[in-house]
Order: structure tokens, then C-alpha cells, then sequence
């Protein structure tokens, strides 16, 4: 059997539950072997028990303590927390994927740049919205100009966890951010809208990107950036089934409040995968599959080689 | 008769001194009839007429507050700290504030606002997401705000359940906090009702005020019951303007509470010339109504759809009142205009 690469959950929350089980059920290179949380009632770390990961409610200070100390620390806390820990885990070598908007590390979007990332200590996931939107902004921006881009995520209140409520100006600020350094988009904004309707909501992005009147005037070249935005989505469900298209790109001729320039607008929906909260919750489902598979890769890439080669590779895959 | 002071919890004086305080949000919530076009020179212009009729505070943003200039929203003719300074400026003896809702406006935007001269800032959250604005609370106080809350579609839920929200916001610095009818939905004791239990659960820390609109015409009805139910800040807006069919008209409001020996402290003669003079001049479309905002308070639909709904209606060929109950059986909460889109797209059997 191949070595796996040894990993840690920090932050036994909605974002470090789901993504739990994502490792556990659906990962060949990872070896969840710990979940680490800050208070004994948590919840998460009472079911992390009970599937059988090694759980500690004394923070980091205990995980970095074990004798068998983890290739791979998903945190799941937040920003602070990660500002505090990250500089702990990179002297140890631990790799860092961070879930909170902390953004030491580059922003990584496995539809966009994963591989320019995977040799980095530390690799930051954006938000939910950005791990959902700023693919779509990359693939306009891939073919013509994105003057300025916008994205509206509405999730439903009960898949926003004390973390997200108590920091929402961390979600505006960092996905507006990665529009720009990663998605293309030469300024950019953010908008996040909780909706408490029942029954719940599916998470719904909307990405707006002003571009020039020649996108509407030629045909040739919106269909172009029709079928590139096609591309990107599609490399998107590769990770997250439940992401797509609510209708096709839509059109809009240049208007003078605009600046001049046209605008397209494309509609997004994400259905989770259920594997923690229900499939209403695709902002949970988004951030921890991406996370899982820059975790994957990093782990098959880099992790698993170093220690097979010590086990002279036999078993690899 | 001097009415008596609101104190905090550490005994400061805190909130409005007058018997019921006028938010005059012509400037604000009416920025969505004028599709956020205001330019300065208006804005002057207003705020001049508004402070000379001793309206004690002036709101002054984008409709959708700090930050909302967008697609999404409209985007603004002038930036909203530049109308604020220019407001601060006008004003003698009004204060001006400014409207924040989290997930668009962030603490940044706050701290441009009160640098343009805002002293009061007005935090808003959907009805049940107040935990979300206890950050730009905090921020607030630190800041130096005057701090209001705004509950928003406060239709949607009960009494009891709001006054536990608006604890929220109280505990976290907010001195006043509002039931706010966003779609215009809520009818004669529906609002009093809620005022009274935000009454109940914060008036020991904190005042309670109302924001109405005009949509099944209740605005002015609404805001005397709630004032008469504890509510000490009541806001309104020139010749009603405001999304959907208007807010509570300002000029209305003084002369009703003055007839009623309720001391707003607004001169009435000059409200009247200040709607008629100065505001109804720059009025592009004067909110009324009609089929479309009377839907929006039936349906208990957020009103600054009103204006979004149409553009998607006309552009995808579907009836915009139909667009609008559609918006309501879906729950969709303020901030969601990107989903009239989405809704035209699926009634013109394109999504």
C-alpha cells in the first residue's frame, strides 16, 4: 500500500467538518489523521471522534507536539488564528492550505493556477465566493480586456458559521482581491448576501464584468468568451459536481452609466455534495473540495514521492 | 414638554432629545427613484432646505448604502463620501448620516464616511442577521458614530423573534434600533406590535425608531403607532421619495404630528415650500402607487427591486409585477437584485 500523506484539520467547524469528510471519503493520498479544535464541547470534534480521527480541543500547541507530526494542516479557523499559527507550521515544514481569508500565502483556485502554486508552504483558498466566481472571471479576462468585475454570492443563513458572520468585511475584501490579482479583472468588487429563507437557499453566485462594446458587436468574439467561460465551468465540476450554469452568458450592450463598455453577466449555482450540511450549503462544498484537491495533488506531487522514495517506491499508486 | 432623555447602560445621554426625531432620507432612500443619480449641486441644494426647516438629521448615501455603487445596484453619479462632505458642509444644525449593510459596505467605507463629516451611521442586516453587524458596530462607536440599527423586511418575522435581534445590534453598540418595513407590507398594529416589543427588550439601552413605506399606503398610519408605541426616531422622505411606492412622506409626517401635539420640532410652512420648491423640481419619477409597488407590499417584496424588476421585465418581455410576487414566494432578502434577472431569465424559458 503507498504512504499517505499525514493531515490535520485546524478549526472543527462547518468548513473543517465538511471538509472531513471529504477526506475521508474520498481522498487516495491523504491520511486524515487529526482533528484539532480550541473547546472540548465542539461539536465537530465529538464526530471527528466518532469516525476515528485523533481529535485534541488544545489547539495547535498540542498537534505540534505529536511525535507524528502532519505533512499537510488545512486551516479552518480564521484569520487571526491563521496569521498566528501559519509562521509555527512553515518552521516545521508542515504545508499550510488555508480556508480562512488570512491570505498569507497566493491565492489558489485549482481551476486557474493550481500548478503554479503546488511547491508554495502556504496556499490560501479564497472564499467560497471566490473559489465560485473569480473562474468565471478568469475565463472573460482570458479573452478580451475585464475593465471591472463584480460578484454577488447569496448563501443560506444556516450555512454561515459564527466565523463567516463575524468577520463578513474579510469576504468582501478578499474576494474582491482575488478578482483582480487572480481572476484578471484590472479592478474589482464584492458582495455577500445571507437569505434565511426556508427551505433553505442553494448557494447562488452572479458574476458581472465589464467589457468592451466589441463583445456585443462581434459575434465571433462573444462566442469566444461564451465557450471559454463553458471551459472554465466545466473544469470547475470536475471538483464540484453541482456547480453550473443557471442559464447561458448574458449580454448587455454598452450603456453610458457603464463607463461606455458592455457587460456580461453570467448566473451560477452550487449544489453541495451533502456530505456535512445539505446540499443547500454548495459555498461549504466549494471551498473544502477545492481545498481537497490542492491538498491531493500536493500530497501525490511532492509528499508521497519523498516518502515512498525512503520505502524505495515500491507500492506507489 | 421635554421629553424624557434615553440613557445607555453607563448613564449617557444618548439617541434624540426631541419628543420624536425626523430621518429625513430623501437623499438616501430616495436615490433609488433617481437611480443614484444625485448630483452635488442637488444634494446642496436639499440638505440647505431640509437643515432651514429644522430636520434634525439628513441621511445621505447611495440607496444601498456605502459601497453599493455597482451593477448590481446602480452605479452612483457621485461618490457617496464626496455627497456626504458636501451634505456636512450644508448642514447648520442637521446632523448627516449614512447608510451600511454589511456584506456590501465594509468598515473601510465607514471610516470614508465619517472622514467626509457623517456622525451618525445606520447599520442595516435582513430581520434575522443581525449577529453580522457586530463588527461595524464596534467599529462605529470606536469611530465616533451615532450608532442606529436597521432590521430590514421586519415583516417577515414576529415580534418576539425581532426584539431578540435587535438586542443583538443593542449589545453591540447600537443606540437606536429600527424596525424597518422595507416592502411596505406591515398594516397598523403589525407595525406597532413589533416597535412595542423592541420596546420591551432594548428601551432600557437603547431607542427604537421606524422606517415605513408607502407601498399599501400605511407610511404615515404605521409611523404614528409607533410612535405612540415607544418608537422615538421615525424616518421620512420628500413627496415620499424612496424605492418601491416611497417612504413616509417628511412634509406629511411634520404637519400630522404636529396636529396630533407631537413635537417634532419642524417648522410645517416651511416643509411644504421645502417639497414643493426645492424637491419637486429634481423628482424624475415621482415613486407612486401602482401595480408593480403595490405588489411589492402584498407580496412583502424589498422595494428597491422595484426599478431592477422593471429593467429585467422589459428586457426579457415578462410582466413585472408577476416578477415581483415571484421575488416575494421566493424569500429573496434585500441586496438580491442580481435574482430579478434570474427570475425574467426563467419566466422567458431561458434558464
Amino acid at each position: 500500500m503507498a504512504t499517505k500523506a499525514i493531515a490535520a484539520i485546524v478549526g472543527p467547524g462547518n468548513i473543517g467538518t465538511d471538509l472531513m469528510f471529504k477526506l475521508l471519503n474520498r481522498s487516495d493520498a491523504i491520511d486524515l489523521r487529526y482533528m484539532i479544535g480550541v473547546d472540548p464541547a465542539s461539536d465537530g470534534l465529538a464526530r471527528a471522534a466518532r469516525l476515528g480521527v485523533t481529535t485534541s480541543a488544545e489547539g495547535v500547541d498540542w498537534l505540534l507536539a505529536q511525535d507524528e507530526a502532519p505533512d499537510i494542516v488545512f486551516e479552518a479557523t480564521g484569520a487571526k488564528a491563521h496569521l498566528a499559527n501559519a509562521p509555527r507550521y512553515a518552521e516545521r515544514g508542515i504545508v499550510a492550505i488555508d480556508l480562512t481569508p488570512a491570505a498569507i500565502g497566493p491565492y489558489t483556485v485549482p481551476s486557474i493556477n493550481l500548478t503554479e502554486n503546488l511547491d508554495q508552504p502556504n496556499l490560501n483558498m479564497v472564499t467560497c465566493g471566490g473559489q465560485a466566481t473569480v473562474p468565471i472571471v478568469s475565463a472573460i479576462s482570458q479573452v478580451v480586456p475585464v475593465d471591472y468585475a463584480e460578484i454577488v454570492a447569496s448563501i443560506a443563513s444556516k450555512s454561515a458559521g459564527p466565523g463567516t458572520r463575524a468577520n463578513i468585511d474579510e469576504f468582501v475584501e478578499t474576494t474582491a482581491d482575488a478578482v483582480v490579482k487572480i481572476g484578471g479583472a484590472r479592478t474589482g468588487k464584492a458582495i455577500i448576501i445571507l437569505n434565511p429563507a426556508e427551505p433553505a437557499v442553494l448557494m447562488r453566485n452572479t458574476v458581472f464584468c465589464s467589457v468592451p462594446a466589441e463583445v456585443v458587436e462581434n459575434q465571433e468574439l462573444q462566442d469566444r468568451v461564451t465557450a471559454s467561460i463553458h471551459r472554465v465551468a466545466d473544469l470547475v465540476r470536475e471538483y464540484v459536481p453541482g456547480y453550473e450554469l443557471r442559464a447561458e452568458p448574458q449580454y448587455e450592450a454598452p450603456q453610458e452609466i457603464w463607463n461606455g463598455m458592455a457587460r456580461v453577466a453570467v448566473f451560477l449555482q452550487v449544489t453541495g455534495r451533502g456530505d456535512y450540511l445539505p446540499p443547500f450549503a454548495g459555498n461549504l462544498d466549494i471551498i473544502t473540495s477545492a481545498a481537497a484537491r490542492v491538498g491531493e495533488l500536493i500530497a501525490t506531487g511532492r509528499i508521497i514521492p519523498a516518502k515512498n522514495a525512503d520505502l524505495s517506491l515500491e507500492g506507489a499508486n | 414638554m421635554s421629553p424624557t432623555p434615553t440613557l445607555d447602560r453607563d448613564g449617557t445621554v444618548i439617541g434624540t432629545q426631541r419628543e420624536v426625531r425626523l430621518t429625513d432620507t430623501t437623499l438616501r432612500d430616495g436615490s433609488h427613484p433617481m437611480r443614484h443619480r444625485y448630483s452635488e449641486k442637488q444634494v446642496r441644494e436639499v440638505v440647505r432646505a431640509l437643515d432651514d426647516a429644522h430636520v434634525e438629521v439628513i441621511e445621505v448615501t447611495h440607496g444601498d448604502g456605502l459601497g453599493g455603487s455597482s451593477f448590481n445596484y446602480g452605479f452612483e453619479a457621485v461618490d457617496s463620501a464626496e455627497l456626504i462632505a458636501a451634505a456636512v458642509e450644508e448642514a447648520k444644525q442637521a446632523k448627516i448620516a449614512c447608510l451600511a449593510l454589511p456584506g456590501v459596505a465594509t468598515v473601510e467605507h465607514m471610516k470614508q464616511a465619517r472622514d467626509a463629516g457623517a456622525s451618525i451611521i445606520r447599520i442595516a442586516t435582513h430581520c434575522t442577521e443581525a449577529d453580522v453587524s457586530i463588527e461595524h458596530f464596534q467599529a462605529a462607536r470606536e469611530l465616533g458614530f451615532e450608532t442606529v440599527g436597521f432590521l430590514m423586511l421586519a415583516h417577515r418575522i414576529e415580534p418576539t423573534e425581532l426584539a431578540t435581534q435587535a438586542a443583538i445590534m443593542a449589545d453591540a453598540g447600537c443606540q437606536c434600533v429600527y424596525v424597518v418595513d422595507s416592502a411596505g407590507a406591515l398594516i397598523l398594529e403589525q407595525a406597532s406590535d413589533r416597535v412595542k416589543a423592541l420596546v420591551d427588550t432594548i428601551g432600557d439601552r437603547a431607542q427604537v425608531g421606524y422606517h415605513g413605506h408607502q407601498n399599501l399606503s400605511m407610511g404615515v398610519a404605521n409611523s404614528v403607532l409607533a410612535y405612540r408605541a415607544g418608537a422615538r426616531q421615525i424616518d421620512c422622505s420628500v413627496y415620499a421619495m424612496g424605492a418601491g411606492a416611497g417612504n413616509t412622506p417628511t412634509e406629511v409626517m411634520a404637519a400630522v404630528f404636529d396636529r396630533l401635539g407631537v413635537d417634532t420640532e419642524v417648522d410645517v410652512f416651511k416643509m411644504l415650500e421645502v417639497a414643493d420648491k426645492v424637491v419637486r423640481p429634481i423628482i424624475e419619477r415621482l415613486p407612486v402607487m401602482d401595480h408593480g409597488s403595490i405588489m411589492q407590499g402584498y407580496a412583502g417584496v424589498y422595494s428597491s427591486f422595484l426599478l431592477h424588476a422593471e429593467r429585467a421585465a422589459q428586457r426579457y418581455g415578462v410582466p413585472a409585477p408577476q416578477l415581483l410576487w415571484e421575488a416575494g414566494q421566493r424569500g429573496y432578502v434585500g441586496g438580491q437584485e442580481d435574482m430579478l434577472i434570474d427570475i425574467a431569465l426563467e419566466m422567458a424559458g431561458q434558464a
